[in-house]
């Protein structure tokens, strides 16, 4: 199966950058969700991913397996996340405990409004940017679809911008498109649409909206095959992708004939 | 008193790296991390740092999230 689709898709796109940093693929997955690691591990191999993302929570001294043994295992490089923190001050402490965790200074700051949509909190959200790019951090921020808020994470340096097609674990898609457009339309750095993929079809519309790059984790981590579906969507980012390329056509009100009116037969019968 | 992760321990004195030997971590462990207080402690601390009567530890570790 994989060994087919990987004949089945051209690999013609270039790579994107990241603060400097060089990405081939264009799907980044989010590790929550996966019931073992074994199956996040497959994911990881059929989505292609050379970034993943990981949390912090409190040591259990009962957890089975070392996840970060798994993930060096892949190969795959980290990117923590600050899920969970309601304030800026959380947030940025989260992000400095995950640079003494994992070694790195990239962080995929999220700052939340309410537990029932896990929306950002967009005030919380540009102080916390703010000072983590002046403690030298590399600022991935999950935030609204917003054009305004995503220019101001770009304007305080952030090095992507990751707006949200919908609520986290919601599977709802892109809820708002033309609001996707706008950011990319604006960007100077990478956007990344991150959260609300439902399923591939979702991370094939991202793309052919110009997003640069996908993040997905419960549509596939949630999904009844999460190994298939980790499949589908690869390679419906890289179908967005091609597509955003070659350049879709107009939408048009009414139909345009694609065979030619001239030289159509005259077929009327003779008149008695 | 301190709490470590919460819990209520009879461990004032201790060092954050003896701490973590209680839950059974190694202070060479990848994707470990520890606050006191809401501060982060570096690594190159564990080792000496000692944890005062009602202070709050925080020990963390690498877990799957999106």
């Amino acid at each position: 199966m994989a060994a087919e689709i990987e004949q089945q898709i051209p690999v013609t796109d270039t790579p994107f950058e990241i603060a400097g940093r060089t990405l081939r693929s264009r799907l980044i997955l989010g590790t929550g969700g996966f019931k073992r690691l074994e199956t996040l591990a497959e994911a990881i191999h059929a989505t292609r991913a050379e970034l993943v993302t990981i949390a912090l929570r409190r040591i259990d001294p009962h957890a089975r397996g070392s996840l970060t043994d798994v993930l060096d295992e892949c190969g795959v490089e980290l990117l923590p996340n600050t899920a969970g923190c309601f304030t800026a001050r959380d947030a940025v402490v989260t992000a400095k405990l995950a640079r003494e965790a994992f070694g790195t200074d990239w962080v995929k700051l999220e700052v939340i409004g309410d537990d029932r949509t896990l929306l950002p909190d967009a005030p919380e959200l540009l102080l916390a940017a703010e000072e983590l790019v002046a403690d030298g951090f590399t600022v991935l921020p999950y935030t609204n679809d917003d054009p305004i808020l995503a220019r101001r994470l770009e304007d305080v340096g952030c090095a992507a911008v990751m707006p949200l097609g919908s609520p986290i674990g919601s599977g709802m898609g892109i809820r708002n498109p033309y609001n996707i457009a706008l950011i990319v339309e604006r960007a100077d750095v990478p956007v990344i649409l991150d959260a609300g993929v439902g399923t591939a079809s979702d991370a094939a519309l991202a793309m052919e909206l110009g997003c640069d790059a996908v993040l997905c984790a419960s549509a596939i981590a949630r999904a009844h095959e999460p190994v298939a579906m980790a499949h589908a969507i690869r390679a419906a980012v890289e179908a967005g992708r091609l597509a955003r390329g070659a350049g879709r056509i107009p939408r048009r009100l009414h139909a345009q004939a694609s065979t030619p009116d001239e030289g159509l037969a005259d077929l009327t019968p003779p008149v008695e | 008193m301190i709490f470590v992760n919460g819990e209520p321990r009879e461990r004032a004195g201790a060092t954050v790296a003896e701490l973590l030997g209680d839950l059974g971590v190694e202070t060479s462990a990848r994707g470990v991390a520890v606050a006191v207080d809401g501060e982060v402690i570096p690594r190159a601390e564990w080792g000496e740092r000692r944890v005062n009567e009602g202070e709050r530890v925080e020990a963390l570790s690498a877990m799957q999230g999106g």
